[in-house]
């Protein structure tokens, strides 16, 4: 089962370190990242196989939402099923 | 694999066009609660509702966690409680009303729908003492929703209920005058009532509806507004199939949430509604998606065609999206909870006599109108008749929520605050239709019923 992480907001040192970081202590298995900077803006998109996660989905939408917080990005976690029900028949 | 440009779309619509999907209503059957006992009834409905929607508010927040889409509301519609005071005609029906709020606030649901009665052909048993029971019912309940079906297309308009309800609106908002008028807010008058509609206030859970069951509704004005922006000076044509794409992509949002409910709930799937339901939030208004199709203001003229051009675009969109489509499945246009609307109505470029042109094409009817407080019973039923003849001859649901605004004129406004919103009281054409409605007796149903 996959998640989809991303990650929008002004560019820092260190984000995609914090947010794999934070995959890595859970279990999430990083599966995708696409990523760029354009005029200072980040934008990180990372699929994540959260099949072997060791907290419940909910808990590592928190923390990566708090995280996220801390570092003036936003960060959406959601399940891979509402893209693909919102955008394939 | 997923494509970045449509996780982006998604996420924009969440974050900035209040893409959401509006209520998890769990309808359910209070047939088998009936007692000829009315305190025991009242203790089985409320234990049947607290053991069945025990988990509701909580799985709607799970979900809503798990798919980042804000699930606005979970409540609950139930069997009409006229069939329940049926079998109790000693005793007030208020006594469900009260257990229908315990009940509400023990699950933690916002509204329960259901205080009804169904008298499209006349009043049987428990119709008539409910019905009266409304005002103080409201008055007295902070959750509990009623409505009345007065007229559907098969059987005709009940003119006797027609004129009682006239009574009943201004009484309920009489006895919460002190409140703006709350109670009238809580009322709908139907024709052609849906059974499985998941919206408040004229949720109920239908005789013909399983034991329990999941509706959901979804909403987005504004996801569907910021695509037309994004498309700019296209040609109608292109504007409905616009419509219709993203129309299909919210209630692809909603058909997964209704699944995914069902299953943690271990409740029927029943319907998804398939509805544009607006709020005071700025850009989440219907009436701006209609100006976004070129009109300077909701209620000019050329309203009436947007209208349905969206709300058959709406419908063609969700339609494939959802495996059972219901309830009652279209563009929403209550005054006081839309921002443009309630700007329309100030500036007096949308009129109660434009508003009921446009409920011939939109999903339900006169919705959420703050009117005179000085309004006679028999004006109100007489836009009751008017609006249940456009559902009853069009095959269509068409409802009447009038807020008489007790002790304020035209111009003046009401605020409920939350959903319910605030808005101007609207313009009543004052002259007398008493003699009409005093006739009572039954609207014919008309041709369009014999189909078979």
């Amino acid at each position: 089962m996959n998640a989809v992480i991303t990650v929008l907001g002004k560019d820092n040192v260190g984000i995609l370190a914090k947010v794999s970081n934070e995959c890595s202590l859970v279990g999430a298995n990083i599966v995708e990242v696409t990523q760029s900077v354009l005029q200072g803006m980040f934008a990180m998109i990372m699929f994540v196989d959260i099949t072997e996660c060791t907290v419940p989905f909910s808990e590592l939408v928190d923390k990566l939402t708090e995280k996220g917080d801390e570092m003036g990005v936003k960060i959406h976690v959601m399940h891979e099923d509402i893209f693909n029900a919102m955008h394939k028949i | 694999m997923i494509n970045s440009r449509d996780i982006l779309e998604t996420i924009n619509m969440i974050d900035n066009e209040n893409l959401d999907v509006r209520t998890i209503t769990m309808g359910i059957s209070l047939l088998d609660c009936i007692d000829e006992d009315i305190d025991k009834a009242c203790t089985k409905v409320y234990d049947k509702i607290c053991r069945y929607a025990e988990d509701l508010v909580k799985t709607g927040e799970d979900i809503s966690k798990d798919y980042g889409i804000p699930i606005i509301h979970k409540r609950i519609a139930v069997t009409p409680i006229a069939m329940l005071a049926a079998a109790c005609p000693a005793k007030s029906p208020v006594k469900f009303a009260l257990t229908l709020d315990e009940a509400a606030k023990k699950v933690g649901v916002n509204f329960v729908g259901g205080y009804s009665a169904l008298v499209h052909k006349g009043f049987a048993g428990g119709d008539y003492a409910l019905i009266e029971s409304i005002p103080e019912a409201l008055s007295i309940t902070e959750r509990v929703c009623s409505s009345v079906n007065i007229g559907s297309t098969k059987a005709g308009i009940n003119m006797d209920a027609v004129a009682k309800m006239g009574h009943v609106i201004r009484k309920s908002a009489e006895l919460t005058a002190d409140r703006d008028c709350i109670g009238a807010a809580k009322l709908v008058v139907f024709c052609n009532a849906p059974e499985d509609n998941p919206f408040m206030a004229g949720a109920f859970h239908g005789p013909g509806e399983p034991d329990c069951v999941i509706n959901v509704g979804v909403s987005g004005p504004g996801v569907v507004r910021a695509a037309l922006a994004k498309a700019g000076d296209c040609n109608i044509t292109e504007v409905a199939d616009i419509v219709k794409k993203t129309a299909f992509k919210i209630t692809r949002a909603g058909m997964l949430v209704a699944k995914e409910a069902s299953k943690r709930l271990s409740v029927p799937f029943g319907i998804v509604d398939l509805s544009l339901a607006p709020t005071p939030a700025i850009g989440d208004s219907v009436a701006y998606i209609l100006e976004e199709m070129g009109l300077e203001q909701c209620g000019a003229h050329g309203t009436t065609a947007c209208l349905a051009l969206l709300n058959d675009a709406v419908k063609k969109g969700g339609v494939m999206a959802s495996s059972h489509v219901g309830g009652l499945s279209g563009a929403f246009i209550p005054v006081t909870e839309d921002a443009g609307m309630i700007e329309a109505a100030r500036s007096k470029a949308l009129t109660l006599t434009k508003l009921e042109a446009m409920t011939a094409v939109c999903s339900v009817g006169l919705d959420m109108i703050a009117i005179p407080g000085d309004t006679p019973a028999d004006v109100i039923s007489g836009i009751i008749a008017d609006e249940a003849a456009i559902g009853m001859v069009n095959s269509k649901t068409t409802a009447v929520r009038l807020i008489p605004a007790i002790g304020k004129e035209a111009g003046e406004e009401l605020s409920f605050g939350g959903l319910l919103g605030s808005g101007p009281i609207m313009d009543v054409n004052p002259k007398s239709p008493s003699r009409f409605i005093s006739r009572g007796g039954r609207i014919p149903a008309p041709m369009q019923s014999l189909k078979n």
